[in-house]
């Protein structure tokens, strides 16, 4: 087997790459999404307590094109999508580029509950498209795309997997590394797995289940253990967004970190989106998966120790 | 001052006081969730590993290591003497601190020795040292039965496997990073 470094096996992940991308945009095509693209350069960043924007000038790399995407939804755009780069500073790992590349796309009308069906679609489409029929092979593991994917709350998850309750996990503040340490090694058992409805402190974004105030409809998509999509349903109140807005500045400003201008031309936008849906997949990983590579550096030109 | 983001493998930082190598390293960080720091790290001094996990908000204070030129002087009981060549300080390593470097310690040798403040914790020596090898069985030439390596012994006592034309009282180049014969010194 090739070398995981070697160019020949570097020009094949390259050329998988492309065909990633080009099998996404002829998904959303076929489906009647509208490509768009949003500035990369904005003034305001969602304020996010654990996502830090890289500054250019006065102004900010965008680390998603979310809030603009949302403006479009509130426009009128009812399928849109985007592949772009997006931007986060201090995110270097196996799985992490500071620069890196994600697909949005958002649709009015539906919950994530109808995402997660399309995210089992589009895995299809593109798997196909790549020439694996229902599975993949991943590190070792058979990855079985036949849908219904496996769904689990996040309750569920910390019942089953962690050490302490995910209470406790909230109060002494140790939600990530039961996540990271316990919980996400164990969704590496051949089947993709849908981590949904988190606590309500942790969708800054999305929309609180109406039967469940305490939770937020967000979900998570993993496979072969590797983190690939984040999805919600969209936060649509505008009160409760700025709300929450401030509650993350306040805890950015606790940690000592930037603090964001207020994205006022959102909120004010905000009032007349529709309700919808909207997920952002990291298409780096996706191509680490159908390339079933371990590292992120295998899947770009150059990284940026390369530059 | 060290920041989380700092950290990478073979990073040496100091805690409560000792210093530590870390030996393996991962970043890891949940969607939208903080970033994590993974490392497992190595005590400098007593060789002890554990694992532990940094956030952000973690700084580190770098290990306070300096690589000194020394010469080594003599043995004395189970200790080793070394002197600074710049202020002719001398100090004694343990056994455990020289480890197999006894194998290539010969008088007045050069060798960098790291210590952690004023404690000195273990020796580099140049990647090669020549030595005379002090008792060697003859070649028997024409015995063309075999032309395998043969061990012979070195002035510091070390036995190494060489080619079979080396004779008593050459001197021969070793590589001390690995241990073997490099060539013939002439």
């Amino acid at each position: 087997m090739d070398d995981d470094r070697s160019p020949a096996r570097h020009r094949e992940n390259l050329r998988i790459r492309a065909g990633v991308i080009q099998a996404l945009r002829q998904f959303f095509i076929d489906r009647h999404y509208l490509e768009v693209e949003t500035p990369l350069r904005i003034p305001a960043p969602a304020p996010e307590i654990h996502i830090d924007a890289v500054p250019t000038g006065e102004w900010f790399l965008h680390t998603s094109p979310e809030l603009c995407m949302k403006r479009l939804l509130a426009q009128g755009y009812e399928r849109i999508f985007q592949i772009s780069k997006c931007f986060r500073n201090g995110e270097r790992g196996d799985n992490h580029l500071s620069e890196f590349t994600l697909l949005e796309w958002y649709r009015a009308g539906i919950d994530y509950r109808d995402l997660m069906r399309e995210c089992e679609d589009l895995f299809t489409a593109v798997g196909r498209f790549l020439g694996h029929e229902k599975a993949l092979s991943y590190r070792g593991t058979r990855i079985d795309l036949t849908p219904p994917w496996r769904r689990i709350t996040v309750r569920e998850a910390f019942d089953l997997y962690s050490p302490v309750s995910l209470e406790e996990a909230l109060a002494t503040d140790c939600f990530d590394e039961m996540l990271a340490f316990h919980i996400e090694p164990r969704f590496n058992d051949g089947t993709p797995v849908i981590l949904y409805d988190y606590p309500i402190s942790l969708g800054a974004l999305a929309r609180r289940k109406p039967d469940n105030p305490t939770v937020a409809e967000r979900f998570e998509l993993y496979l072969g253990g590797l983190e690939l999509a984040n999805a919600f349903s969209e936060l649509t109140n505008v009160g409760e967004q700025r709300a929450r807005f401030e509650e993350e500045r306040r805890d950015r400003i606790r940690l000592g970190k930037v603090n964001y201008p207020m994205p006022e031309k959102f909120l004010h936008e905000l009032e007349s989106m529709p309700e919808a849906a909207g997920i952002a997949l990291g298409v780096d990983r996706l191509v680490m998966l159908f390339a079933d590579s371990a590292r992120i550096d295998d899947v770009v030109t150059f990284t940026p120790e390369e530059l | 001052m060290y920041n989380a983001s700092d950290l990478r493998k073979n990073l040496k930082i100091q805690i409560d006081g000792e210093p530590y190598n870390i030996t393996e390293f991962q970043f890891v960080k949940p969607g939208k969730g903080q970033s994590l720091y993974r490392c497992k790290l190595k005590n400098m001094i007593t060789g002890s590993q554990f694992e532990r996990t940094f956030r952000s908000v973690d700084t580190f204070e770098p290990a306070d290591l300096q690589e000194k030129k020394m010469q080594y002087l003599y043995p004395e009981g189970n200790k080793y003497c070394f002197m600074d060549l710049e202020t002719y300080e001398q100090v004694y390593l343990s056994d455990d601190q020289v480890g197999d470097t006894t194998n290539y310690l010969i008088d007045n040798l050069e060798v960098e020795i790291l210590f952690f403040g004023e404690k000195p914790l273990g020796i580099t020596l140049p990647n090669f040292i020549e030595l005379t090898v002090t008792q060697a069985e003859p070649w028997a030439k024409g015995d063309s039965a075999t032309t395998d390596n043969k061990p012979v012994t070195v002035e510091t006592g070390y036995r190494v496997l060489v080619p079979p034309f080396i004779t008593e009282g050459e001197k021969i180049r070793i590589d001390t990073r690995t241990g073997a014969y490099v060539t013939r010194v002439k």
